[in-house]
């Protein structure tokens, strides 16, 4: 039903043309679903934007044909286009609650649409778009239809802008990374909504997506893109066991899936041995009841209701959870940017939380207790080079000064594997992969024995996550430090941790070694959990790390 | 296990590099740093350039309009317009320059101090500026110059208040966004204390928006100098002063005499859009994120 | 709702502290002025005794502390003082020449809306084209010009070079008589009177003044909308409402023009203050008989109830007008009150 041909999409920028598709090969059939995947710069979403013909000024079709039922879209007039666009193809978004008008009820927002391309009128517009918004599964529709978007969930949102796309009937329909931004329970709902009413309406669909899992799980064929090319296609099974061109090979293999170690994620050129870690006996770090409630207008909010656990020297221990569940504040508690309501953290037999945050900065632990941080954009400070952000540390809690110091610095790049000519740069001058070496660096500046890694690899594309987990495992072996490696992604979790923690709603609801947790769960959560994880196909090239499967 | 680098590392533009590149990228920046560097060099060199004593009176030669010895005409007691428009820059100049030093540096360590810590102080400062901005600010400076006297400090004292407001509250706001970003945990994680961690790291990311404040700022202060002194509260005659030469010169355009009022005018408003002009630029140059 | 109306309450007792500190610094000004006030209330003929009668009779003698308090005594009652050169209660005086003030403030506002909301919207729809760049420089330009200047500027060309503009002597030619007062507005008086002549040569006085603040209004007004439009127009619900297939009209106007307004009123409210600043030099260059050449004649005069008094009714008019705005910016916003992040 849709056939593109040659696609090239380009870009007027500062410095010339830019190509950000080129020449592009597709084929959809009815009430197919198709996924394209693929990093970041790969052109992915360019190309339904200009399929849609929504690009932003700069952008412009170069060549090709998009031929949906005998029309070719990229010669159709924009009167046209307006026609198509909502009732016969229709697209949703990321971040649906930035995708709807903040200032207009969501209902008014779906009688919008109903009656630009005529499904509804005046008078019967408002039934309708009840009818819409129970279509995709939203209880209390009629409530609902009165609500604004900063009043409902995210997942909520995204249902709604389903909805929004699905209200006129189309035939076909594109989601651009959906459910980036999303808890892993609400991905699963809102993709399982996505997958089961596309097929009841006999839709095709095109979902875009950077997850090779997601794709993986619910596509019919997968189409992998790499600057601005396609370079395979092929049901996703097939790409997975038998992938026939290198970057598929390389992206499949950085997917962390079941049966995969840490090296595996790596090309095999880079797969030197893995260096045992052996976790020593001795507790480092003991958390007894610690419990955090903030006062707020609403009445007091328990972000942490009281938690305890153990982290021995040389461990590395998962702390998992949605978004809410309370690890990101334990996480700011145990680095000592917070302070707890009650309860004891002891480092080393010391109860740190004795210490109020704000003295804890010339306290002489502070060097011993260091932390990653998330967003490697917001965690550089963007007026300072790669060098000034790791001296940092350096000149605050030690003496190095002049040749000395220089040469340290150089020598936790070539630790962290950042070039040392990107040293004078700015963070806006360096990779996402580049910027996480530089945070890495400047947490291990002064050899801390405790490192708190909050979901470092998040924001970054899955090859280079490849890569930093790898670095982050032959540091871990190197140094002799102990982590804890927050994170809501279950599989990273599974390769780098021996030790998973479960957190909801402020309580720690299981935890335990790694491989039980993750094989064995026996809280009913994280089953939930570990249900609605994407899971790839197994590997099966690779030596399996993992006893069950 | 390195990744591989996209662009060839070549070593990023040091200040002046920087400085110079910005220049050349953009033509309005470089006409306006050229205008400034023009208004400069009167407020440095114009009294000794100018081809007549501006405070020099000649009644036989009243009203004379623009000619080859006078070349924007002379005034009601003779004054060659011209000299004195050239040496009123430098007062205007120094007046706007010293108001908005001063309103920047108590604004901003204000703000700071506010977005940084929040709280009561936070609560604090804003119904101090809100009770500040309740007043229409020309009427404010008005009230301060009255009530203290018709001085140049005053006018600079009166100009620098009613220009804290704009400092104090971007300042905070620009704060606020940043306080609990990764990079100033980071600063406390590396041992900076609160006050480092404001200071070094989080303030000078603010420096870019202020900058374009900054030169606005000049702008209005310099009109605000020559309203005052329009309605009679600045500078005091014989003093060349933009603001008293156009309410002198006001008197005489009903009977045809325009030059009197023209040209400090019209430098007036070549100095104040130079000014706002230069915003963009001088933000340019002190944002790291433009150096390519 | 609930938290809506928490959130306004909290907005009405802000207003508090703010007029406490303006009644404050009001006094402050007042009693940091140079020299004895008594000898200025008692006027320039006085002598020894009779200053020291108008010291006692306005409480001169007594500590700061207690005349403050008489200050705000007076003040609850409306009593404002006296102005030395009119000799009439301040209060009057400013009764009587505020609606002046409104009359030409409020025109230029409107004149300015309807140029710079429109230039706004089509420099931000058509980025790059003749139009942005006339309305950047429209805005620059309008930033830098003084207001006295382009006023006299306008008087030479279109009073005296021209001859189409009437002499710029007040509200009205002296040979019209004023309409009879309504609301003080002569444009609504004259129509309410059913008096055309005095219409149209109301509308001729106002012309000249107008255009001047309506220049200096143009620029803020034009930038912010522009600005406004541009990240309205570049949000993810417009690409989400144009993937929809919305019209063009529905997209600019219902979604990105709606959610633009709300900063552009807000700016409205900060250049209604500029503009009352502003007012004070306009009314000078075009002997405006309102209440910003009232301040001038007074502080030239040394008339000190009456600059305190202007002062304090400036701020306090200020004060009412931003608590409106952000009252309806409130009503039309409807994520205000909300615990959003």
């Amino acid at each position: 039903m849709l056939t593109i041909k040659d696609f090239a999409v380009s870009f007027r920028t500062r410095r010339g043309e830019v190509d950000a598709v080129r020449g592009i090969s597709l084929d959809l059939a009815e009430g197919e679903t198709l996924g394209i995947v693929g990093e970041s710069g790969s052109g992915k979403s360019v190309t339904s934007y200009a399929l849609m013909r929504i690009l932003d000024a700069g952008g412009r079709i170069k060549a090709g044909s998009a031929v949906f039922d005998s029309r070719d879209l990229v010669q159709a007039a924009e009167h046209d286009m307006q026609a198509i666009r909502g009732r016969e193809i229709s697209m949703i978004f990321q971040n649906p609650r930035a995708a709807l008008n903040p200032i207009r009820k969501v209902g008014h927002q779906l009688e919008d649409v109903l009656r630009r391309h005529g499904r509804a009128t005046r008078r019967d517009a408002r039934a309708k778009a009840i009818e819409a918004l129970e279509a995709v599964r939203i209880r209390d529709a009629e409530a609902r239809y009165d609500a604004y978007p900063f009043e409902l969930s995210g997942g909520m949102c995204q249902r709604v802008v389903f909805a929004i796309a699905l209200a006129c009937g189309p035939r076909l329909m594109i989601a651009d990374e959906p459910t980036t931004g999303l808890d892993i329970t609400t991905q699963k709902a809102v993709m399982d909504l996505v997958r089961d009413l596309t097929r009841d309406r006999g839709m095709s669909s095109i979902l875009i997506t950077h997850d090779l899992g997601l794709a993986a799980e619910y596509c019919d064929r997968l189409a992998v893109m790499k600057d601005g090319q396609i370079v395979e296609t092929g049901p996703a099974a097939a790409l997975f066991a038998d992938p026939q061109h290198p970057y598929t090979a390389k992206l499949v293999d950085a997917t962390p899936r079941p049966g995969a170690g840490l090296r595996d994620l790596l090309p095999a050129e880079a797969r030197t041995p893995l260096a045992d870690h052996v976790p020593g006996g001795r507790a480092l770090v003991q958390v007894r009841d610690l419990v955090k409630t903030y006062p707020a207008k609403s009445g007091p909010v328990h972000a942490v209701k009281g938690i305890s656990f153990t982290i021995r020297e040389g461990q590395s221990v998962g702390l998992v959870g949605e978004s809410g569940c309370g690890k990101s504040t334990t996480s700011s508690m145990l680095v000592r940017l917070l302070d707890r309501t009650s309860g004891d953290i002891l480092f080393d037999g010391f109860d740190i939380a004795d210490i109020p945050a704000d003295r804890f900065v010339r306290d002489a632990r502070r060097s011993r207790i260091q932390m990653v941080f998330q967003d490697a954009t917001d965690s550089l400070n963007p007026r300072h080079s790669a060098r000034q952000t790791i001296a940092d540390p350096i000149l605050r809690m030690s003496d190095l000064r002049g040749s000395a110091l220089a040469a340290r610095i150089e020598e936790l790049a070539t630790l962290c594997g950042l070039p040392l000519t990107l040293l004078d740069r700015f963070p806006h001058q360096l990779s996402g992969g580049q910027k996480a070496r530089v945070g890495i660096a400047r947490a291990i500046a002064l050899d801390p024995k405790f490192l708190i890694l909050d979901e470092p690899t998040a924001a970054l594309d899955v090859s280079i996550q490849a890569v930093v987990l790898n670095l982050l495992a032959d540091l871990r072996a190197r140094l002799g430090m102990t982590y804890l490696f927050v994170s809501h992604d279950l599989n990273v979790v599974r390769l780098l941790c021996d030790h998973v923690i479960v957190m909801q709603g402020g309580e720690i609801v299981e935890q335990g070694p790694a491989v039980q947790v993750m094989d064995a769960p026996s809280h009913p959560y994280t089953r939930t959990l570990l249900a609605a994880a994407p899971m790839p196909p197994a590997a099966t090239a690779a030596a399996p790390r993992s006893a069950a499967e | 296990m390195t990744e591989t680098t996209e662009v060839p590392g070549r070593k990023p533009d040091g200040a002046w590099a920087h400085l110079l590149h910005v220049l050349r990228e953009n033509p309005v920046t470089m006409l306006s740093f050229g205008m400034f560097a023009f208004f400069l060099l009167q407020a440095f060199f114009g009294a000794l350039l100018v081809p007549h004593d501006p405070l020099a009176t000649n009644a036989a030669n009243a009203l004379q309009p623009p000619n080859w010895t006078h070349w924007f005409g002379t005034d009601s007691l003779g004054r060659d317009v011209f000299s004195r428009v050239v040496v009123a820059t430098r007062l205007d100049l120094t007046i706007s320059v010293l108001a908005v030093a001063i309103s920047f540096v108590i604004g901003s360590v204000l703000g700071a101090v506010a977005g940084y810590w929040g709280g009561w102080i936070d609560a604090l400062l804003n119904r101090v500026l809100d009770t500040i901005m309740a007043f229409p600010l020309f009427v404010l400076a008005m009230g301060i110059v009255a009530a203290l006297g018709n001085t140049i400090e005053n006018i600079i004292y009166a100009t620098a208040l009613i220009n804290i407001p704009f400092y104090a509250r971007l300042v905070r706001a620009e704060v606020n966004i940043r306080r609990e970003a990764g990079f100033a945990l980071a600063a406390r994680l590396s041992g900076n204390s609160h006050f480092r961690t404001l200071a070094f790291h989080i303030f000078p990311n603010a420096l870019p928006p202020m900058m374009v404040q900054v030169s606005l700022n000049m702008g209005w202060a310099i009109l605000n100098a020559a309203g005052l002194s329009f309605i009679g509260l600045g500078v005091r005659p014989p003093t060349p002063e933009w603001g008293i030469m156009v309410a002198e010169g006001a008197n005489y355009i009903i009977s045809g005499h325009w030059w009197v009022a023209l040209f400090p005018g019209l430098w007036l408003m070549l100095a104040v859009f130079t000014f706002n002009l230069m915003g963009d630029g001088l933000r340019d140059i002190v944002d790291p994120r433009r150096r390519t | 709702m609930a938290g809506r109306a928490r959130a306004i309450g909290m907005r009405l007792a802000q207003t508090v502290p703010v007029l406490i500190g303006v009644v404050i610094i009001s006094f402050i000004l007042t009693r940091a002025l140079p020299g004895d006030p008594a000898v200025y209330f008692a006027g320039a003929m006085a002598d020894e005794q009779s200053i020291q009668q108008v010291r006692e009779a306005l409480g001169l003698d007594k500590p700061l502390v207690a005349q403050f308090f008489l200050y705000v005594g007076d003040l609850a009652q409306g009593d404002l003082g006296r102005s030395i050169s009119t000799g009439q209660p301040v209060l009057t005086d400013l009764a009587a020449r505020l609606p002046a003030s409104l009359e030409l403030t409020l025109s230029a506002l409107l004149l300015s809306c309807l140029i710079a909301i429109p230039l706004g919207v089509l420099a931000a729809v058509r980025q790059g084209s003749w139009i942005d760049h006339l309305c950047r420089v429209l805005v620059t330009a309008g930033v830098s010009l003084p207001t006295f200047f382009t006023g006299i500027l306008l008087v030479y060309i279109f009073y005296y070079l021209l001859g189409w503009a009437p002499s710029p002597l007040g509200r009205l030619d002296f040979i019209y008589f004023e309409p009879p007062r309504v609301t003080g507005f002569y444009l609504i008086d004259s129509l309410l009177a059913g008096d055309l002549e005095t219409f149209g040569a109301t509308l001729r006085q106002l012309t000249l003044p107008t255009i001047t603040l309506a220049l200096f209004t143009l620029a803020p007004i034009a930038r912010m909308t522009r600005a406004a439009m541009l990240q309205a127009l570049s949000s993810d619900y417009i690409r989400t409402a144009r993937a929809a297939g919305l019209s063009r009209g529905k997209i600019l106007f219902g979604y990105g023009l709606r959610n633009a307004l709300l900063p552009v009123v807000t700016t409205l409210g900060m250049v209604f203050s500029f503009v009352l600043g502003a007012n004070v030099l306009v009314e000078k260059v075009f002997a405006w008989p309102g209440i910003g050449s009232y301040a001038v004649e007074a502080l030239v005069a040394s008339d000190y109830a009456a600059v305190q008094g202007f002062v304090l009714a400036m701020a306090l008019l200020f004060v009412t007008l931003n608590l409106i705005i952000d009252l309806s910016y409130a009503l039309i916003d409807p994520r205000i009150g909300f615990d959003t992040k």
